[in-house]
């Protein structure tokens, strides 16, 4: 046992640092504050003090940090969308999440394993093709690999697939990386903390003060606090926080659901995904199988979890691998994603003066954590949108340009 | 599985029906603006409550409107469309 863990045992660890300040009240007034205080909540408030200056900033979150989504994704960074804007927007993500350790004096464990996106039909294979060429001409490393390729690299993998619904091919991308999702919250949360920003956790918001279009405060359950620019970045209870502002989006709420097995010695050190079986799985470096799939097919505002669930994963899993049939899984949870039409985000301004919208993050947002941050901080203290970010604008939908995000997760085609 | 019980068919499993949902009463046509329309194809009422959902039951091809809690996935009562659409 090291000594100076002895040592706090006897003499208490009332005295030593802590990660962040625990703030008793909420100040009357603040120049910005974020609602949601997961990872992309905490990485605009990082940067909205390093970038901008502004540190007279809070952020509000009902339960602890990052303990939404930003804890119960499966932690896979990538950058091989399908449409130029996904592509430009993800890839700049990519480059901020490699310095982040760094960066924020903490390792995250980006670990860089080389991404699959396995092809069972024709079809598949062609929209891969498709979405190498779009990555290619963006400077992204993607290619299709035939299935020689693919044996020599995952030579566990069972490319017949039992016969069911064989590989045809993959489409690759070298860049595709895990890392850890809590250190994500904790390491942002921290720097945003040191240069001035308040964290106030267990602090629910009830309503949105708007008086002639403009925001002009939060209530919250510890009481109100007045502020002129409110950014929304809380993932799943985005409808309610639209609610609350008054106005409708297109985002609807399904939970997604995942699991690991228990730790096994490692086998697998790249990330594979099957968009015609819709699992995708990579081993931790803990050993363990992280293992989820497309979502649930009706709306739900809950975390619970289904046998249904684990029983269809496993299905399709021993379908890839079939020695892990004795594999136990030892723990499974669901996020509520927070889905749009277009499987794009929708970022930016809203009908409401000084009120952003950071949302629609469905399936696709831990990756998108480092830039989306960024990109909101510049967006809500210019007052207009962030170019990587104009795209997925809220009104979108309205005059009809839709972005098509067909290289999201969970999407098959 | 979850059961739903439905008019006409009784207990079925949830494996056997497929989400559609939320009941929307579209613009009349041509009243409408683009905006508007857009608005009601892709717009939804997103927060959790008490909702009237479409609901496609496979093996019968009988479509339902179901009212569900999406808070706690409870299923709190069916209609047949041919019933639904005499009520508000």
């Amino acid at each position: 046992m090291p000594f100076r863990l002895l040592k706090l045992a006897i003499t208490g660890a009332e005295n030593e640092p802590r990660f962040f300040d625990t703030r008793e009240d909420l100040k009357p007034s603040y120049d910005v504050v974020i609602i949601g205080g997961g990872g992309h909540g905490l990485a605009c408030a990082y940067y909205l003090t390093r970038d901008h200056g502004v540190t007279n900033v809070a952020v509000l979150e009902q339960g602890y940090i990052g303990g939404g989504n930003t804890g119960r994704n499966t932690t896979i960074v990538r950058s091989n969308y399908l449409t130029p804007e996904g592509v430009k927007f993800y890839d700049e993500s990519v480059k901020l999440f490699k310095d982040l350790s760094s960066e924020l004096d903490l390792n995250i464990f980006y670990s860089t394993r080389g991404h699959f996106t396995l092809a069972h039909t024709e079809a598949a294979l062609r929209t891969s093709r498709w979405r190498a060429e779009v990555n290619k001409h963006y400077g992204i490393e993607s290619e299709v690999w035939d299935r020689d390729q693919i044996a020599r690299e995952v030579p566990e993998l069972d490319l017949d697939c039992g016969g069911n619904t064989p590989v045809l091919g993959a489409l690759y991308h070298a860049p595709g990386a895990v890392a850890r999702h809590d250190a994500i919250a904790w390491g942002y949360g921290r720097g945003a903390n040191n240069r001035g920003v308040e964290i106030h956790q267990k602090t629910r918001v009830m309503g949105l003060r708007i008086n002639g279009g403009q925001i002009i405060g939060v209530e919250t359950d510890r009481g109100f606090v007045a502020t002129e620019k409110v950014i929304s970045m809380v993932a799943g209870s985005t409808p309610r926080i639209t609610k609350m502002a008054g106005f409708e989006t297109p985002i609807e709420i399904h939970p997604l659901q995942a699991c690991v097995s228990e730790p096994v010695k490692p086998f697998l050190d790249t990330i594979i995904v099957s968009s015609g079986l819709h699992i995708y799985v990579s081993q931790s470096s803990r050993g363990e199988l992280v293992m989820g799939a497309s979502v649930d097919p009706s709306t739900l505002h809950s975390t619970r979890s289904t046998f249904d669930f684990v029983e269809g994963l496993a299905d399709k899993l021993l379908d890839l691998f079939p020695f892990v049939a004795g594999l136990k899984v030892t723990r499974q949870w669901a996020g509520m994603a927070d889905m749009t039409p277009d499987f794009a985000p929708l970022m930016g301004l809203t009908p409401v003066r000084g009120f952003y919208l950071d949302a629609g993050w469905g399936t696709w947002g831990f990756k998108a954590t480092p830039v989306s941050g960024k990109t909101m901080a510049h967006t809500a203290v210019h007052d207009r949108p962030h170019d990587l970010i104009e795209p997925f604008r809220m009104t979108r939908f309205t005059d009809y340009q839709l972005v098509g995000e067909k290289g999201a997760a969970s999407v098959g085609f | 599985m979850k059961q739903i019980t439905c008019p006409h068919i009784g207990r079925r499993p949830l494996s056997e029906f497929v989400f559609g949902g939320e009941v929307r009463t579209p613009p009349k046509a041509g009243d409408a603006s683009d905006g508007e329309w857009g608005a009601h194809v892709f717009h939804r009422d997103g927060a959790p409550g008490i909702k009237r959902e479409w609901w496609y039951h496979g093996p019968t091809g009988t479509w339902f409107i179901l009212r569900r809690d999406t808070r706690t996935d409870e299923f709190l009562g069916a209609l047949d469309y041919g019933e639904a659409r005499h009520r508000p």
